[in-house]
């Protein structure tokens, strides 16, 4: 029997991306937030509603790089110089945030820098991001077996706008987050900034389908044909849903629903992006089985992969459960 | 200045961001295993002062780990992004093993770290403890898949090579079990568990100095100082031993396996038979010749070839294009092995004065011990400089050479970001150097508090001064 390896690994890596997407996109999102909510300890507990995961959620990312490089080395060698420069913004953004975790709190002061680092850390890492998606979709250039292009082609006001998309796109997971975590005024703040970001999110998500199909003939294409169809179709469905559902929990006051609704919200979306690329790994020109490693590199992470994937899977959710609960409750944090 | 090419300033970049990065998970991998042994003891012995240190090195700990976490994030992608020709071509080998790091180290620990740092309250001790073991695991085996990777590029073995020039995977054990790697891996952690023991002696050390010197503060815990003193001296007496054997076992390895490597450590542009043993000198690599050279005569034969008559290779017994460059390792090799013998004199001296009675009040010693706390980490890097500098100037030893491995990318690209790298590594490690060692001024008190009491309820928990005092008050306010 004939397994296709490198299909296989395409789906778990676009899993592992859209693990990193949903997972770190909140905690990035509550730094884009960040300067918007005075206090410090307002400020101390946006930070301590994310900062028992953040680290875990991160290694998502390292494990959808480290992934391409395991099994589309092809891919991972022409995307990375491609992108050279949002790629290494966006290295340097998460180091800067990442460090704020740790440092905020040795320093107590009115003005405190690593507000700053973690905040503008993370609205860096995720305009970067976005910039990364917008280059990635728009094409890029190659020659042989590497890239063929310059170290700026990949900036255009598509990748501005996908960049700018991802900011408010996290914002409005970390807003919902906070919502489900926090209480008094952090909360208050984020049911306020929720419904506006969401329609930006919207808007945002309109202007760049339309775009996207004006982009590549092949993009237009695949929408308009089966099975592609259903992206055209059933995708702004659900996406006006989870956007209802959003408003709907919002206004129930029920703290879970506006979270899930909107990872909801990036599920769909990720999937219909993930259907226009299918099956190219750098559109136009190198399609995932150019791109795989021999099957017999696959086979051997994979082995692994099928236990330990669930492993993780189940011991992250066991962290977050231990860490259930609002920040602020007098029974959480202290013995 | 056209040395400073797209080449260069990548190999630079690489190697500015590895230096930087190998302190944390050197100091991580010792300092999980203590933790551990500490919430061991604690649990077997009920002793409250291993609980203290404990909650003492935790906070010291996770300052570092998430250094370590976000260094090591830059490195993945740096493969690809300065080293793409490297990454498409290494890659179905290479990958799968990194692959799996992340998968088994990467996920262990952050997924533990959490329970470990703040959950001991929630989970009950037993799951802490468990958790404390996985993070400890979990650096292990980190080490384990990124020495198997560094090993494989030093001594391949296990592949075959396709028509896109690819290196592919023919046999894994092979891959990941190859030639140096055991005696790498070994090197390597016992070089962490001692660099810990350095850190944890010297702030011992700091600590029963003030003592001495009426200045300790006081709520300080002596017999937590004490006790970390003595544990941090018993791992010197006792590893570093094992760790002179170790290091003599690899560099036996890879004569066989690298011996233009082992031409440039020994500082030999000729080759000589019998060897000796070149204690200090000046290579001028222009000319080929090794100035103002000291040298025992027949020395290199025995340490090398355990024989009296044995020859080594010098450089001259291969092509000119292939030499490495001399100095860095020659010079960093004889640092390295400098400190080895500085770490095996301390311990030694430990085993003698405990043996006395007198290991905690003999300033000279105390001295000593606080002096040598960087030591490890200066020995980690000096090590890391002979063993990747000696292997080049290839990136897969005698198949891949380094020029042949770079990313189309332009010199100023690699430029603008390598002088980013600079500055924001600068600024946030001498940031949490700073911090840490603001940390480790403190002294460890009896009843440490964890970091559940109430606020500033976390990140990696700086609880300040005023409040790690006075738990008790602190909960109070809220009960």
């Amino acid at each position: 029997m004939m397994i296709d390896f490198p299909l296989i690994w395409a789906g778990l890596i676009a899993f592992a991306l859209l693990a990193y997407v949903v997972l770190d996109g909140f905690d990035l999102g509550v730094g884009i937030l960040f300067p918007f909510v005075k206090g410090q300890d307002n400020r101390d507990q946006m930070m301590n509603s994310v900062a028992p995961v953040w680290d875990g959620n991160e290694t998502w990312l390292v494990l959808a790089g480290g992934g391409l490089f395991a099994v589309f080395p092809l891919a991972y060698s022409i995307i990375m110089p491609a992108l050279y420069i949002p790629i290494f913004l966006m290295l340097l953004a998460l180091v800067f945030r990442g460090v704020a975790f740790e440092f905020r709190f040795k320093v107590r002061g009115k003005s405190n820098f690593w507000d700053l680092a973690f905040a503008g850390g993370s609205t860096v890492a995720a305009f970067a991001q976005g910039m990364v998606l917008g280059g990635i979709v728009e094409g890029i250039a190659v020659q042989g077996r590497s890239y063929a292009g310059g170290a700026w082609d990949w900036f255009s006001p598509f990748a501005v706008l996908t960049g700018l998309a991802l900011v408010v796109g996290y914002a409005l997971l970390g807003a919902t987050w906070l919502i489900l975590k926090t209480e008094g005024e952090v909360q208050q703040h984020a049911k306020r900034y929720a419904p506006r970001l969401l329609i930006l999110v919207l808007a945002a998500m309109v202007v760049l389908s339309v775009w996207t199909a004006t982009l590549h003939e092949y993009y237009l294409q695949r929408w308009l044909v089966w099975p592609d169809r259903l992206y055209t179709l059933i995708v702004p469905v659900l996406v006006l849903a989870c956007a209802f559902a959003v408003f709907d929990g919002l206004k129930r006051n029920r703290p879970g629903k506006p979270y899930l609704a909107a990872v909801g919200l990036f599920v769909v979306s990720y999937i219909g992006l993930a259907m226009s690329l299918f099956p190219y790994l750098v559109p136009p020109s190198v399609t995932l089985w150019e791109a795989a490693a021999p099957d017999k590199s696959l086979q051997f992470l994979l082995v692994g992969s099928v236990v330990l994937i669930p492993t993780i899977l189940a011991y992250t959710a066991y962290s977050y459960w231990v860490f259930r609960g609002k920040v602020g409750d007098s029974h959480g944090y202290h013995g | 200045m056209e040395w400073f090419d797209a080449l260069n300033l990548s190999r630079l970049q690489f190697a500015f961001t590895v230096a930087l990065h190998i302190i944390f998970p050197a100091f991580t991998i010792g300092l999980a295993s203590y933790l551990f042994v500490l919430n061991g003891l604690h649990h077997f012995t009920r002793k409250t002062v291993y609980l203290d240190l404990f909650n003492y090195w935790k906070k010291i700990f996770a300052l570092s780990f998430g250094m370590g976490v976000v260094s090591g994030l830059v490195m993945t992608y740096q493969f690809g992004t300065n080293w793409s020709v490297f990454a498409d071509k290494v890659g179905p080998i290479l990958g799968p093993i990194m692959g799996y790091e992340v998968l088994t180290a990467f996920f262990l620990e952050a997924g533990f770290l959490g329970v470990m740092l703040f959950g001991r309250q929630k989970v009950g001790e037993r799951l802490h403890l468990f958790a404390t073991g996985m993070v400890a695991f979990g650096t292990f085996a980190s080490a384990f898949w990124i020495l198997s990777i560094n090993s494989w590029m030093q001594t391949p073995d296990g592949f075959a090579i396709n028509e896109a020039g690819q290196f592919i995977p023919v046999d894994w054990m092979k891959v990941i079990f190859n030639p140096s790697f055991p005696h790498r891996f070994a090197h390597m952690v016992l070089a962490a568990y001692l660099t810990t023991a350095f850190v944890v002696g010297g702030v011992g050390a700091y600590h029963l100095l003030k003592l001495r010197a009426g200045k300790a503060d006081g709520s300080m815990s002596v017999e937590a100082v004490k006790k970390m003193f003595s544990m941090a001296m018993w791992m010197a007496a006792i590893v570093t031993p094992i760790q002179i054997f170790a290091g003599d076992s690899q560099g036996l390895n890879t004569l066989q396996h690298q011996p233009m490597k082992i031409a440039v450590i020994e500082g030999h542009f000729e080759s000589e038979k019998p060897a000796g043993l070149v204690l200090f000198g000046i290579p001028n690599e222009e000319e080929a010749k090794m100035e103002y050279k000291v040298e025992i005569p027949l020395l290199g034969s025995i340490i090398l070839r355990h024989s009296l008559t044995g020859g080594l290779q010098g450089l001259d017994a291969f092509p000119r294009a292939d030499w490495p460059p001399m100095a860095p390792p020659f010079y960093a090799f004889r640092v390295m092995v400098g400190i080895g013998f500085l770490m095996l004199a301390v311990g030694l001296w430990s085993l003698y004065l405990r043996r006395k009675g007198k290991l905690y009040d003999t300033p000279l010693m105390l001295k000593a011990a606080l002096l040598m706390s960087p030591a490890g980490f200066v020995a980690v890097i000096a090590g890391w400089i002979v063993t990747e500098v000696g292997r080049q100037p290839y990136t897969v030893y005698g198949l891949l050479r380094t020029e042949d491995s770079l990313s189309p990318i332009t010199t100023s690209m690699v430029a603008t970001s390598l002088v980013a790298f600079v500055v924001v590594y600068f600024t946030l490690f001498t940031a949490g150097l700073v911090y840490i060692l603001r940390q480790m001024r403190q002294p460890p008190v009896a009843s440490e508090p964890t970091m559940d009491v109430k606020l500033p309820t976390r990140a990696a928990g700086f609880v300040p001064p005023s409040l790690a005092r006075k738990p008790q008050a602190a909960r109070s306010n809220h009960d």
